[in-house]
C-alpha cells in the first residue's frame, strides 16, 4: 500500500518514522529490536576481534623490536601481507578458501558451523587488525629512552621480564590513543562482514530497507547508532586514560 | 684476585674504533674514577664491565664470571652488579618503592614485604624516607637520582658502576648526590665511578684512570694522578677542568 | 575441487583486467583527485576561524569519519537519485548510474580522511610564512595558494599517497552494490566457474602486489623527502 502510494508521487518519499515499531516480517520482532540486535552483533563481532587482534599484535609488535633478525622479518612479513590485501579480499579468503584448503573433515566441520560468519568475521577482522596494532607497538616500545631498557637490564631482568613490566606498560600508555582509532576502525570494519552473512548494524538496517522500503528512516538510525558507539568508544577511553595516567608526567 | 678485571678489550662500531685495547682493574673495595673527555669511551668502557656493552677481543671477569664466554648468564652476573645512569633511567610507571621492589622481587625471589623493609631502609640510607609512594615524575632530578642509587644498592651488589651520575642534574643538586655516593665509598663498596667531579676524585678515590680516544692513557694511583701527571694529554684535560 | 586451476586465470586475464581493474584504478585516481581537492576546501575552512564555516567542515569530518565506508555507499546509492531530481528539479528520482555514484560516494568519503591530512600539514607550515607573505601585500588566497598550500602538499605527499593506497583497497566494497570492479569481476568469475578458491587468492595476490609495490614506492619518497628538508 504504502509503495503504490509513492509511486503516483515519485518525488515525494513517505517518511515513516512509526515503522521501527513495526513488526518485521522476520518474525523476531519489531524493526527497532531487529536494528538493536544488529548492534548487539557489531559490538560483539568487534570485541572478540579486538581481542585477537590485541594479543597477536602485541606479539608481532615485539618481535618486531627484538634483537633477533628473524623474528623481525618473520613480523615484518605478517604486517604487510596483512595491511597490503582489502579486508573484503581477506574476509573472502578466510570464509571460502581457507576451508577448502584444510583437510576435509576440518573444512567441512567449519563450513557446517552454526554461526560460521560470526567466527569467520573475528578471525579476519582480528587478523587484518592484528597487523595495524603490530604497528603502533613497536612504535610505541621504540619511542621510549633506550636507557629504560638498559637500566632493565642491568638490574637483571630478562628480556621477558624487562618487556612484561617495563616496556609494555609504558608503551601501552604511548599507544593508547592511535589505538583507539583502530578499535574505532574495527567497529566499522565489521560492516564488511554483511558480505559473508553476519547479520550486524549496516546488514540489519539493508535488510529493514528492503522488506519496509522505509530506506532512510533504516540508515538515519544506523547512522545514528554508529555515531553513538563512537561517542561511549572514546569517552570509555578518556576515563581509561585518567585511570592509568602517570602522575608526575605532563600529556602521557 | 681484582672485584674486575678488564683484560685487553677492544670494540668497534664499523670503522668507528670506540675501545683500544683496554686494561685494568678494580680491587674489592677500591674506587676508581673514569675521566676523560667527552667521546673518550668512558661510558662504553663501564657498561662493557656488567655486558651492557659488547665488545670483541678481550676479556672481563667480574667476582670470577667471565663475560666473554658466551655461556656465562648475563641477568644473573648484572644482578650482582649496581649500576646507575646519567638520566637516572627510574621506570616512571612505577612508584618509588615499587622501583625498588621490582628486581628484588622477580631477579632475586624476595617477597613482598621483605623487598619494601629494604627498600624502606635505603630509601632512609638515601635521605629520601617520605618519598616511597610518590612517582618518578614527581620528584627533582637528584632526588631521582638517589633513589637510582637505592634501587641498585637494593639487590646487595658486590660492585657499584656509576655512568656520569651527576651530569644530567642542576648544579644545585650534585652535591646531595655525591653525599651519598662519598658516604657508599666510605662504607667499603667496590665502586667504578665515570665523572668529571673531580673534587669527589680527590675525597674518595683510591686510583684515577684517565681516557682519550678510546685508550686508557693514564692509571695512576690519586696523589700521582693529581700530584705529577706524566701524560700531557692528562695534563690538558686537568688544567681545563680545574681552571672552573 | 580438484587441483588449484590456473586455466581459469588465465581465460579471465582480459575480462579482469580491462573491466575490473580499469573500473578500481578509475574510481581510485578520480576519488583521490576529487578527495584532495574537496578535502583541501574542507581543511581550510576548518583552519578559517569562522564559526559557521569551521563548525560545519569539523561536523563534515566527524559524521564521514565516524560511519562505516559500506554504510555510506548504501546511503549513496539510494538517496543520490533525490538529490539529483531535486537539483534538476525533475518530477522522479534520476537514474545516477553505478560508476557517477560510486565517484562521488568515494569523493565525499575518502575527503574526509584528506580533510584531516590537509589541516596537519597546512599547520606544520610555520606561521611566519603566511605572515612573510602578506608583509608582501599578497591577499589570502594568493597566500594560501602560492606559499602555504605548496608547502603542505609537500610536506604531506607520503601520506596523501598511503591515502590513496588505503583508497585503493577500500573500491573493493563496491561489491556490495554488485559493480564490476577488479573484486567484482574476479567475483563473478568464481561464482560462474565454481572456481571461488582461484580466484580469491589470485585477487588476493593481485592487491598484495599492488599495494605493496605502492608502499615501498611511498617509503623511498618519504627517505628522499627527509634528506632534502
Amino acid at each position: 500500500m504504502e509503495d503504490r502510494k509513492r509511486r503516483g508521487h515519485p518525488m515525494k518519499y513517505n517518511w515513516n518514522w512509526g515503522v521501527f515499531w513495526e513488526a518485521s516480517p522476520e518474525g523476531t520482532g519489531t524493526y527497532g529490536e531487529l536494528l538493536i540486535a544488529g548492534l548487539g552483533w557489531t559490538i560483539v563481532t568487534a570485541l572478540c576481534a579486538w581481542i585477537l587482534a590485541l594479543a597477536i599484535g602485541t606479539t608481532v609488535g615485539v618481535m618486531r623490536t627484538l634483537p633477533s633478525k628473524w623474528a623481525n622479518i618473520l613480523a615484518a612479513c605478517w604486517v604487510e601481507l596483512f595491511r597490503n590485501i582489502p579486508i573484503l579480499v581477506q574476509l573472502f579468503v578466510w570464509f571460502y578458501v581457507v576451508p577448502e584448503l584444510l583437510p576435509k573433515a576440518w573444512g567441512t566441520a567449519i563450513k557446517q558451523m552454526p554461526n560460521a560468519a560470526f567466527v569467520t568475521a573475528v578471525v579476519g577482522l582480528g587478523f587484518a587488525t592484528s597487523a595495524r596494532v603490530a604497528e603502533q607497538v613497536r612504535a610505541g616500545i621504540q619511542s621510549l629512552p633506550a636507557g629504560q631498557a638498559m637500566a632493565a637490564s642491568a638490574l637483571g631482568l630478562t628480556l621477558p621480564q624487562a618487556y612484561r613490566h617495563v616496556l609494555l606498560p609504558r608503551a601501552f600508555r604511548v599507544v593508547l590513543p592511535p589505538l583507539t582509532s583502530e578499535f574505532l576502525n574495527l567497529i566499522k570494519n565489521t560492516s564488511v562482514g554483511l558480505t559473508i552473512g553476519l547479520l550486524e548494524l549496516t546488514a540489519r538496517a539493508r535488510s529493514m530497507q528492503e522488506y519496509s522500503a522505509q530506506v532512510f528512516e533504516a540508515f538515519t538510525a544506523a547512522t545514528l547508532l554508529y555515531l553513538l558507539l563512537n561517542v561511549v568508544v572514546v569517552s570509555a577511553v578518556r576515563a581509561l586514560e585518567r585511570r592509568v595516567a602517570i602522575p608526575g608526567q605532563v600529556g602521557t | 684476585m681484582p672485584m674486575i678485571e678488564i683484560k685487553d678489550v677492544s670494540k668497534a662500531y664499523g670503522a668507528f674504533q670506540v675501545l683500544r685495547h683496554c686494561t685494568t682493574s678494580v680491587d674489592k673495595g677500591e674506587v676508581v674514577v673514569v675521566c676523560g673527555p667527552s667521546g673518550s669511551g668512558k661510558s662504553t668502557l663501564i657498561k662493557t664491565v656488567n655486558g651492557l656493552e659488547p665488545f670483541q677481543t678481550g676479556n672481563i671477569i667480574v667476582d670470577g664470571v667471565s663475560l666473554a664466554d658466551k655461556a656465562t648468564d648475563l641477568p644473573k652476573l648484572r644482578a650482582r652488579v649496581g649500576m646507575v645512569f646519567q638520566n637516572f633511567e627510574l621506570f616512571p610507571h612505577l612508584s618509588i618503592v615499587d622501583n625498588l621492589c621490582l628486581a628484588q622481587q622477580k631477579v632475586l625471589g624476595r617477597d613482598r614485604p621483605a623487598a619494601e623493609a629494604k627498600a624502606h631502609a635505603l630509601l632512609a640510607r638515601v635521605g629520601l624516607p617520605e618519598q616511597a609512594d610518590k612517582f618518578p615524575g614527581q620528584l627533582s632530578g637528584g632526588q631521582q637520582q638517589r633513589v637510582a642509587i637505592a634501587r641498585a644498592l637494593a639487590m646487595d651488589p658486590i660492585a657499584m658502576l656509576f655512568d656520569e651520575p651527576t651530569s644530567a642534574l642542576d648544579p644545585e643538586m650534585v652535591s646531595e648526590v655525591l653525599d651519598v655516593m662519598v658516604a657508599l665509598a666510605k662504607e667499603g663498596m667496590t665502586m667504578m665511578v665515570v665523572t668529571h667531579e673531580m673534587g669527589f676524585a680527590r675525597k674518595v678515590a683510591d686510583r684515577v684512570i684517565f681516557m682519550d680516544k678510546g685508550e686508557i692513557v693514564e692509571d695512576a694511583k690519586k696523589a700521582d694522578f693529581f700530584g705529577n701527571t706524566r701524560n700531557p694529554r692528562a695534563q690538558a684535560f686537568l688544567s681545563k677542568i680545574l681552571q672552573h | 575441487m580438484g587441483g588449484f586451476d590456473f586455466d581459469v586465470i588465465q581465460r579471465s586475464l582480459p575480462y579482469l583486467f580491462y573491466e575490473g581493474m580499469a573500473f578500481t584504478l578509475q574510481l581510485t585516481l578520480i576519488a583521490t583527485l576529487g578527495g584532495v581537492a574537496l578535502g583541501t576546501v574542507l581543511a581550510l575552512m576548518r583552519l578559517s576561524g569562522q564559526g559557521a564555516l569551521a563548525g560545519f567542515a569539523n561536523a563534515y569530518t566527524t559524521l564521514f569519519r565516524s560511519l562505516p565506508l559500506v554504510l555510506v555507499i548504501f546511503w549513496c546509492y539510494f538517496l543520490l537519485p533525490y538529490i539529483g531530481a531535486w537539483l534538476t528539479g525533475a518530477d522522479r528520482p534520476i537514474k545516477v548510474g553505478a560508476f557517477n555514484s560510486t565517484v562521488i560516494t568515494f569523493t565525499l568519503f575518502e575527503a574526509a580522511f584528506f580533510a584531516e591530512i590537509m589541516r596537519a600539514g597546512i599547520q606544520s607550515i610555520p606561521r611566519g610564512q603566511a605572515a612573510a607573505g602578506y608583509a608582501l601585500g599578497l591577499t589570502y588566497s594568493q597566500v594560501m595558494g602560492r606559499i602555504v598550500l605548496p608547502q603542505a602538499f609537500r610536506n604531506m605527499l607520503p601520506v596523501l599517497l598511503t591515502q590513496t593506497i588505503v583508497l585503493f583497497q577500500d573500491t573493493s566494497l563496491v561489491y556490495v552494490i554488485s559493480l564490476t570492479d577488479f573484486l567484482g569481476a574476479a567475483s563473478k568469475i568464481a561464482q560462474r566457474d565454481g572456481r571461488l578458491v582461484e580466484m580469491y587468492v589470485f585477487a588476493a595476490l593481485v592487491y598484495f602486489v599492488i599495494s605493496f609495490a605502492l608502499s615501498q614506492l611511498v617509503r623511498t619518497l618519504q627517505a628522499r623527502f627527509a634528506v632534502k628538508r
